[in-house]
Order: structure tokens, then C-alpha cells, then sequence
């Protein structure tokens, strides 16, 4: 049997000074839901791990003066969940985080982790593309920020450099009259991967929706930012003329797959009709309705 | 008989195994551990089809810490011209199973085996096996495997004098089919199909084997009978049943599946070459790669009505996926599809389609669910098209007693029509269903009902009388379904005492009878008889011990309430004696006070289901929800109704499962894609609502207690019932399961 060299440093800086020494033979252990999985059945062997978890910036929930938060990459979905005030703020990103595994899991898993994981059906990573979050990355070259729409490379691949660790998500100050949803399709009511998910985030003044992102996941290499349908929303009272523009512009970023999980003509239908339902529902709780 | 006043049968007693389940303390078959013991892995096939032109396994053998390296050419072969059976199994095919023998015949079949100082090790020593392979076509599904073209996975199976991929044929008919349609005002003739789907229990296989140097054996793994896994690692290994010991761990669910073995008699010969124990645990890949589905099926079924609704002829042709090796339950949609009714001519075909799968298993009521889709959704056809109520379609048709089936059997007193009235006057099916609750949405209630044999057999109890008056049963059937509950409500019953006093065991293969198979629908049944006349027999000997203390006669005795009494005033005046004071004197009255019964026992008359559904699609993106259900069955009498009720409603949710989510996915490869619980969609918790069971407890009178086997009738209906309402709410009708929601949003947009 293999040893492994378990890390569990205080400080980032520490952090990135034994994930750089590792040469690439060490993984990050976040909530350690994927990882452990991975080594369970022999996918991942790495000779270090190191735990980000004691590390207060990674670990940590923080609303700024300006409205902005900060979520640490190791913060789990049970605790984002019992954060008095994220969930107010941030509806549509809570719920999409606390979409992933179960109860049990939703105690150790991390949006952190659940980007850096690659997968184009990870169920935060839409949601915190259609709330605009920016990633802070450090590495032995300092720091630097990144959209998160820019950090996914393909399937399994994301654009870290080599010895870069994320720290975390910062989500941008919320103007009034803002709202978000995902929704994801599964064919279960739980314990399923997406087959395709989708985030909308709204602000909305008198009816009329004057700032919109969407992002978009499981129907393309990577999670997409899809602005064509955000354009086709704002200046509308998402009327069916403009939900309908919106919905076939997601059919139309789709770039899907046929896979044990989903068609491609499946998939790229299920992106117009989530569109719509998320959209509604973005704009209830812009409008203070839900 | 039955009398309802009864004090412990049909109570909702505390299970003799909860608090050990619930505590983690339970053995099941991975948890058990010996000194010295060593882990065994098995190496198998990447390909799904290649003929194995060598082993060499010199590498794995040296590497530092292997103990033992076991191939085909270690397992007793049984060769193919000669069927030797085990039940119904065909040892030929169990060999070749465990171990691939000429050929491999499917991705997961085992090559080899090896056992090393740890699970590593052993890993590691699997990969340095070289096996010299030469690379087959393969074929994967039923209409390509019988097509003229396609790969021969067997030189010895014939059809029709050709090499083919059926490997039977099995044929049933009463009357004169074509006679019959002659008569028919309405013909509906359709084609289904079905996925394979695996039982899905929650423990993998797993054993631990001990070899002592004297040849004696001990096994101890859970399975659906011990002595099955006696008989088969016997035939397989070539070491006398006399030998063996298997000793019956707590099973984590068999469904069918643990009817037979895949690990034990590998682990006996690699514990044998090694001198250690040995334990073997497969992960949830492997359970999923090599262990039983049951069939996938194609089939076809015509039948033809009068005007009125009278069914004059009905036919059923039925092809079967038995996996890699023959064996596919052709007598379940064979036998079952037609029985619910009385039809003078039918004709029932099975055909035993050989692929490049897994070799399939038994899974509750094999082959009848399939089956009963097919003829179900017929049924359902047909009364839309008379304009005729489902369930009088169905009253106007039911079997009759007396009535001759399509398998042979002449029925006795039966139960049908009970469970169609059940569900016509049932709330649920007379309750009115908003049909467009909401934009988007669209729900349809569905009805269907099935069939299914039971089984009666062979099965042995021993009931002692502790030294201090309590109650010791053993039986030789290992529990999956509550029987340990349903034989302590039995036990006291009858003995007149409290339940709390009465323990009740599962002996092993040395330790009690030799007790057929937990499967079929028969171990309450047979056991709470043979435990009945344990019983009888213990009372008898109560009642001579009271009349020797009291000097009268045993007939002038009676045992009631737990006490020996004289009979009435003329036998005498004493004060009753209970079983602890009768227990106390037992020495000096002649001795211990116990007896055993071993039957080959008969009268499991068949079961019936009806059941209703509703469901709600969402017709943008083709999901299928499951809003309620309610599920009739005539349970004979529910000796423990918790566990009857759990069985009702187990049936129905896996039969939700095949209905709507579950299949096997393969590549172009023929590997299997989602060998995964994530992947392999078994319905969840919160995808089924709260299934009502409607128990009928009408007794079966060839029964002491007049039960009746619950198991399996209640995974028969569900596919079609499923099936039926997703017509109700949209009006199209599904030849082909699952309805997933690609496929149910395909023929929603299809218009």
C-alpha cells in the first residue's frame, strides 16, 4: 500500500508553499467529496493531500459594507445554508449549491470544490455564473481574480495554473430588485446528476428587467455564460415573445453530448424550457412575490 | 380457522431483528472475520466476448504476499453435454458462471481469482495475470442476437437445427388459438419491450471461507438459502456436502438474486490452496458488471374479445435476454400473463435469447412482471376501444375456480375478483382526477393486475423448550422478508404465551434440516406449517407430561393459554400447570421437551394484485411522477401485517423503478456505462409517494393459518398500471420501458 502525506496547513501562504513543493503530485481536500471518491476507486492516487479547511479565509462567510459577500472555496452548502443572510441575498446560488449530493454530503461538499472539479454538470457553478461571482486564485506567483465563467477548460479541466489554489468566490453588491433561481433536470427528485441545469439572475424595476445574466450547465464542455439570452431579456417585462427569444438562445448555446445521462436533443430542448421556469422565478423573487 | 380474537398472529409485533439492524450490531455477510485471514479478488474480462486460449498466472504468483491463484481449471467443469440441475439450475451454466471456462462471455465475467495478504495485494496480482484472448464479436440485445448474422455465443445451441442464440423454446396451450380469434369481434395485437434491471439490493456479495487442514469447510455468507450455497460450492468444488457447513449471515436484500452464488466455491478452493481463510467482498461495480439482472424481453401479445368483453383467445410470444450463459424465467410471462382470466384458448411462447450480458438472476416473480406489461397494457387497449370500464373488462373475464391455466394447473379456491372489487370500490380509484391541474402538466389514473404462482417445498423447524420454560425455534430459511416476526407470532400463538418468550433462529446447514430456498413466495407459507406441527407435537408431549404429574389420562388433558389443564371436571381436580412448572419437572418426567418437522409441504395456492395509479407528466420535459397508488392482494392471512404491508409496497417500488428509470446502459463496446447506483436509476425516497396496501386476508384454506406467499404479486402490475395512466394523460401508448423522459418527451413532441 501506498503512503499518503496528509497536510493540513493554517495558513494560505503555507498552503501554496507545500502544493508547490508536491510538484503536482498533490490534490487540495476541500469537503473531500469528489477526492475521496476518486481514490476510493483508484482514479486518484495522489502522494500529498492538503486540507484547506483550517484555513479562516477558505473556511469563511463574510458580507461586505457594500453588500458584497465572500464565500471561502472550502465553506460547505450546510453552512451556507445556516448563514443568516445569504440565502436572502443569494436564493438562486444557495439552492443550487444545496442541490448537490445529499444531506450527509451537503455537510462536507463546497462550491469550491464542486468548480474545481470540472464537471460541466456541477450544479453551483451556473448559478454563480449567472450572479456574476469572481473568483479570488492564489499560487506561487501571488494573486489573482477571474471570472468564474473564465475557469472551466473542458470536462475535468479547469484553468489553474500549475500550484494555483483557489480561495474563494465574491459575489458582487446586490442592487434592489434583484433576484436568481436554478433549476436543474434530473429524472429522479434527488441523488441525481444534472442533465441540464440552469441559473438566471434578474434586476427588475417596474416590471421591466434592466440587468440579466444566465449560465448554463451539462450542455456543453464547460458552463456557459449565455449572454445572447440575458440580452434577450433585459429591456423586456419578460413577456413570452422575450422568454421564448431567451429560451432558443440557450437552445442554441447548447453544445451537448449523447451520454448515458441525456440526448442531445434532449438536452438542448430541457436548456429553453429551464430558461423560462428559471426566469419566472428569478423575477417572483426580484419582485419580492416569492 | 383464523379466528380475528387471535392474541399474537396478525399483531404488529417488535421484529426479532430491529434492534440489531438498527443498532449496527446485525452480521451480514462482509462483517465476519477470522485470524489469519487473507482477501481474495477476482480478474475479469475487459471484453465482452473472446475466447480464452490461456492463462498465465506465473507473475501473480510471484508477487511478494499472493497466497493462492485460482482459474476454471480449478472449479469442477461439468461439461456441456450433459445437464446436471440443482433446482433449476443448470450446474453447466453455474461453472461457467463463477468462473469462465472456454469462453469469456461477457465485460465482468471472472477469469481468475486470487487471494493475498491484503486487498492490494491481491489487486495488484490480478493485473500481472496475462490471459491470452482472441477477441469475438459480441452482441448485446434481443433482436440482434437472433438475427440469422449475428455471433454465435454458444456452438452448442441449436434452433430450428441452426446455430442460434435461443437456447429454448417453452411452449404452453389450452384450446385452439386460431379457433379462437375466428370468434373475435376485436383483435389487439402489440409489441413491447423491456430493459433488463438489476434487484438492487443494498449488500453486495460478500463471504469469508475457512478450509481446516482436516477438509472440513465453514462459510459464512448471507444468501436466499444456506443450503444452497452448501449444494452448489459441493458440486462446484467436489468436496462433500457432509463437509461443508454454510452458516447464513443477515442478508442486506436478495430479491431473487441471492438464489444463487458467484464467490463462495472460489473462495473454498482459494482458501484450500492457500491454508488460510479467506474473504471475498465485490464492490458495487462488480455487483452491477456480473451479478443477475433479470431479462430484458421483447414480446408480442394478440388477444381477441367479443363485443360484450368476453376474451376468446389470447396469444403471448415472449423473448427472453438470459445473459452470457442459458437461463433466462421463460415460465413467469409464459405461465402468469394469462391466468388472471379464463380463456378457453391461448397460446404461450418463451424464447431463451443468449447475449453478451451478465447471466440473469431471479428477481421477484421472475418474468411475470414483463409479461404482465405486455398483456396488461393489451387489456387496457381493448376496453378503451369497447368503451368498457378496465376493471369490469376485467371482472367479466376472471378465472374461475376449476378453471384449467395455461401452465397445467386446475385452480382451486381463488381470489382474483376480490382484488379488481377491492380497487372499484376503493376511494382512490372512485375519487375523480383533475386531469389539468396546471399549465404544463397532466396527470391519468391507470389500473393493472398480475399473477403469480407461489411455492410450497421443503423446509424444516425444531422447537426446544429452554430449561426455564421459554421458547427456542429454529428454522433453515434465512429472513428476508419478516419470517422470523410472522414464526415468533406463530410460536405464541399457539403455545398460548407471550411473545416475548419465544426466540427464533436460523440454524445453518449443520445445525438444522435441509430447508429449500427463501424465494418463490413460499417461506411463510412452509415454514409457519412445519413450525405449526412443531408445535402440535410439543403441546402433545406438555399435555403427557401434565397427565403423568396428575396420574390421568393425555386425552383428558387440554393445553390452553399457556397451561395444561384437565379437560372438565370429570378428568379430575388439579390447578394448571404452565410451562415453566411442566419445563422444571421435564428431567424427571421423561426427559427434554422439544420436537422438529421436516415437510415437503404443499397448498401455496397462487397470488393475485390489482392495483391503481396516478400519475402526473410534465409535458415539457417528459417527467413521470408517481402521485398515488393503491395496491390490492388477497395475502391469505397477514401473520405479521407490518411486514405483509412492506412487501406491498417494496413490489410496487421497484416495479416503479422498471416502469419509469431503471436500465442498463452499454457502449459500442459492450462494456456496461452506469454500473452505479448514480447512474443505475433506482427510484428514491422522495420519488414515490405513500403506497397504500389493501390487504384481503381471506384464508387460504390448505394452510394452517391460512397464509398465503405476498411477495412477489406486488412487482407483477405496476409496469402496466404506470404505463396505462401515462395513456390516460396523454393519450399515447408506450410499447417500451422505461419511460424516461427523453423518450416521453419524444412522443409528446412527435404530436
Amino acid at each position: 500500500m501506498t503512503d499518503i502525506r496528509y497536510l493540513a496547513p493554517p495558513t494560505l501562504d503555507e498552503a501554496v508553499r507545500a502544493f508547490a513543493a508536491a510538484q503536482g503530485a498533490a490534490r487540495i481536500l476541500a469537503g473531500g467529496t469528489d477526492l475521496l471518491v476518486q481514490m476510493r476507486n483508484g482514479m486518484a492516487k495522489p502522494g500529498t493531500i492538503i486540507d484547506i479547511k483550517k484555513i479562516p479565509e477558505l473556511s469563511s462567510v463574510t458580507e461586505a459594507a457594500d453588500g458584497s459577500f465572500w464565500v471561502g472555496a472550502a465553506v460547505s452548502g450546510a453552512v451556507l445554508a445556516e448563514h443568516p443572510r445569504f440565502g436572502t441575498v443569494w436564493p438562486g446560488v444557495l439552492e443550487a449549491i444545496n442541490l448537490i449530493g445529499s444531506t450527509q454530503v451537503q455537510g462536507r461538499a463546497s462550491p469550491g470544490g464542486n468548480l474545481c472539479h470540472g464537471s460541466p454538470a456541477a450544479d453551483s457553478v451556473p448559478a454563480m455564473v449567472a450572479a456574476g461571482a469572481v473568483l479570488t486564485i492564489a499560487g506561487p506567483n501571488g494573486r489573482r481574480t477571474l471570472p468564474v465563467e473564465a475557469f472551466p477548460a473542458g470536462p475535468g479541466r479547469t484553468n489553474l495554473a500549475a500550484g494555483e489554489i483557489l480561495v474563494g468566490f465574491t459575489l458582487p453588491p446586490r442592487p434592489a430588485g434583484s433576484g436568481d433561481a436554478y433549476l436543474r433536470m434530473i429524472p429522479r427528485t434527488e441523488m441525481d446528476i444534472a442533465v441540464v441545469g440552469v441559473g438566471v439572475s434578474l434586476t427588475m424595476a417596474g416590471g421591466v428587467v434592466t440587468a440579466a445574466r444566465v449560465g448554463l450547465g451539462a450542455a456543453a464542455p464547460t458552463v456557459l455564460l449565455v449572454a445572447d439570452a440575458a440580452r434577450a431579456l433585459v429591456g423586456s417585462r419578460l413577456d413570452d415573445a422575450a422568454l421564448d427569444a431567451a429560451a432558443a438562445a440557450c437552445s442554441a448555446a447548447c453544445k451537448p453530448i449523447d451520454d448515458k445521462r441525456g440526448t442531445i436533443v434532449y438536452r438542448t430542448k430541457v436548456a429553453a424550457v429551464l430558461l423560462k421556469r428559471a426566469a419566472n422565478i428569478a423575477a417572483d423573487r426580484a419582485q419580492g412575490k416569492a | 380457522m383464523n379466528a380475528i380474537d387471535n392474541k399474537w398472529i396478525g399483531k404488529r409485533t417488535i421484529r426479532p431483528d430491529g434492534a440489531d439492524k438498527v443498532t449496527g450490531r446485525a452480521g451480514y455477510s462482509a462483517d465476519h472475520t477470522m485470524p489469519g485471514m487473507i482477501w481474495g479478488k477476482v480478474l475479469r474480462s475487459p471484453h465482452p466476448h473472446a475466447v480464452i486460449r490461456g492463462i498465465d498466472t506465473a507473475k501473480a504468483e510471484a508477487l511478494p504476499g499472493v497466497k493462492a491463484v485460482v482459474t476454471a481449471k480449478d472449479i469442477v467443469d461439468f461439461p456441456l453435454d450433459k445437464s446436471v440441475m440443482l433446482g433449476i439450475q443448470d450446474m453447466r451454466w453455474m461453472c461457467r458462471n463463477v468462473m469462465a471456462r472456454e469462453k469469456a462471455l461477457f465485460h465482468g465475467h471472472p477469469v481468475a481469482a486470487v487471494a493475498a495478504i491484503s486487498e492490494e495485494v491481491a489487486e495488484a496480482a490480478c493485473k500481472l495475470i496475462e490471459v491470452d484472448y482472441e477477441v469475438l464479436p459480441h452482441v448485446i440485445e434481443i433482436e440482434d442476437a437472433i438475427k440469422p448474422d449475428a455471433p454465435i455465443l454458444h456452438d452448442f445451441v441449436r434452433h430450428e437445427g441452426k446455430p442460434s442464440n435461443i437456447a429454448t423454446t417453452m411452449v404452453n396451450k389450452l384450446g385452439d388459438v386460431e379457433a379462437g380469434f375466428a370468434q373475435a369481434d376485436l383483435i389487439v395485437e402489440r409489441s413491447f419491450t423491456t430493459r433488463p434491471v438489476h434487484q438492487g439490493y443494498i449488500e453486495p456479495h460478500a463471504c469469508t471461507v475457512s478450509h481446516a487442514p482436516d477438509g472440513r469447510v465453514t462459510i459464512w455468507s448471507s444468501s436466499q438459502g444456506q443450503f444452497m450455497v452448501r449444494a452448489m460450492t459441493s458440486l462446484l468444488t467436489g468436496i462433500p456436502q457432509s463437509n461443508i457447513r454454510a452458516i447464513p449471515a443477515e442478508i442486506g436484500g436478495g430479491f431473487g438474486a441471492k438464489t444463487i452464488i458467484y464467490l463462495e466455491p472460489v473462495a473454498v478452493l482459494l482458501a484450500k490452496k492457500s491454508g488460510r481463510p479467506v474473504k471475498m467482498v465485490m464492490s458495487r461495480d462488480e455487483v452491477f458488471r456480473a451479478t443477475g439482472p433479470t431479462s430484458g424481453s421483447m414480446s408480442t401479445v394478440k388477444i381477441g374479445v367479443k363485443n360484450d368483453g368476453t376474451i376468446v383467445a389470447a396469444q403471448g410470444t415472449f423473448y427472453l435476454q438470459a445473459g452470457g450463459l442459458p437461463g433466462s424465467p421463460l415460465r413467469g410471462p409464459v405461465g402468469c400473463s394469462f391466468s388472471p382470466y379464463h380463456i378457453e384458448n391461448v397460446l404461450s411462447v418463451g424464447y431463451d435469447v443468449v447475449s453478451n450480458r451478465s447471466k440473469v438472476a431471479a428477481y421477484r416473480a421472475p418474468g411475470a412482471p414483463l409479461g404482465a406489461y405486455a398483456t396488461e397494457c393489451v387489456i387496457d387497449e381493448i376496453a378503451e376501444k369497447l368503451g368498457m370500464d378496465k376493471l369490469e373488462l376485467r371482472l367479466k373475464n376472471t378465472a374461475r375456480p376449476g378453471g384449467k391455466t395455461v401452465y397445467g394447473a386446475t385452480f382451486g379456491a381463488i381470489t382474483f375478483r376480490e382484488t379488481v372489487e377491492a380497487i372499484k370500490h376503493h376511494p382512490h380509484y372512485t375519487a375523480p382526477l383533475d386531469k389539468n391541474p396546471r399549465k404544463g402538466v397532466v396527470r391519468g389514473r391507470g389500473v393493472a393486475s398480475g399473477f403469480w404462482f407461489n411455492a410450497g417445498g421443503e423446509s424444516s423447524a425444531q422447537l426446544n423448550i429452554t430449561e426455564d420454560g421459554n421458547v427456542n425455534v429454529t428454522t433453515g430459511h434465512p429472513d428476508v422478508g419478516g419470517s422470523r416476526a410472522s414464526i415468533a407470532n406463530v410460536t405464541a400463538e399457539l403455545l398460548g404465551i407471550d411473545h416475548s418468550r419465544i426466540s427464533v433462529l436460523i440454524g445453518d446447514t449443520s445445525s438444522i434440516g435441509f430447508s429449500n430456498l427463501t424465494g418463490g413466495s413460499r417461506v411463510t407459507f412452509a415454514s409457519a406449517m412445519v413450525v405449526t406441527q412443531s408445535a402440535e407435537k410439543v403441546i402433545g408431549q406438555l399435555k403427557e407430561r401434565a397427565a403423568k404429574i396428575w396420574k390421568i389420562d393425555p386425552e383428558a388433558v387440554i393445553w390452553d393459554n399457556g397451561e395444561a389443564r384437565p379437560a372438565g371436571p370429570n378428568a379430575g381436580q388439579f390447578p394448571p400447570l404452565t410451562l415453566k412448572e411442566l419445563a422444571a419437572k421435564a428431567n424427571e418426567m421423561g426427559g427434554p421437551i422439544g420436537a422438529g418437522v421436516q415437510l415437503n409441504t404443499t397448498g401455496a395456492d397462487p397470488g393475485f394484485a390489482t392495483h391503481c395509479v396516478d400519475v402526473e407528466v410534465d409535458v415539457d420535459l417528459g417527467i413521470v411522477r408517481v402521485l398515488r397508488y393503491t395496491a390490492a392482494q388477497d395475502v391469505g392471512r397477514a401473520l405479521h401485517p407490518d411486514y405483509v404491508e412492506g412487501q406491498i409496497q417494496g413490489g410496487v417500488v421497484q416495479g416503479i423503478g422498471w416502469a419509469l428509470s431503471e436500465e442498463y446502459l452499454y457502449n459500442a463496446k459492450g462494456q456496461l456505462d452506469n454500473a452505479s447506483f448514480l447512474d443505475y436509476r433506482m427510484p428514491v425516497c422522495s420519488d414515490v409517494p405513500f403506497i397504500e396496501p389493501i390487504m384481503l386476508e381471506i384464508p387460504n384454506p390448505k394452510h394452517p393459518q391460512g397464509v398465503r406467499g405476498v411477495g412477489e404479486a406486488p412487482i407483477v402490475p405496476p409496469l402496466a398500471a404506470i404505463a396505462n395512466a401515462i395513456h390516460d394523460a396523454l393519450g399515447k401508448r408506450f410499447f417500451s420501458l422505461p419511460m424516461s423522459p427523453p423518450k416521453v418527451l419524444a412522443v409528446i413532441d412527435a404530436g
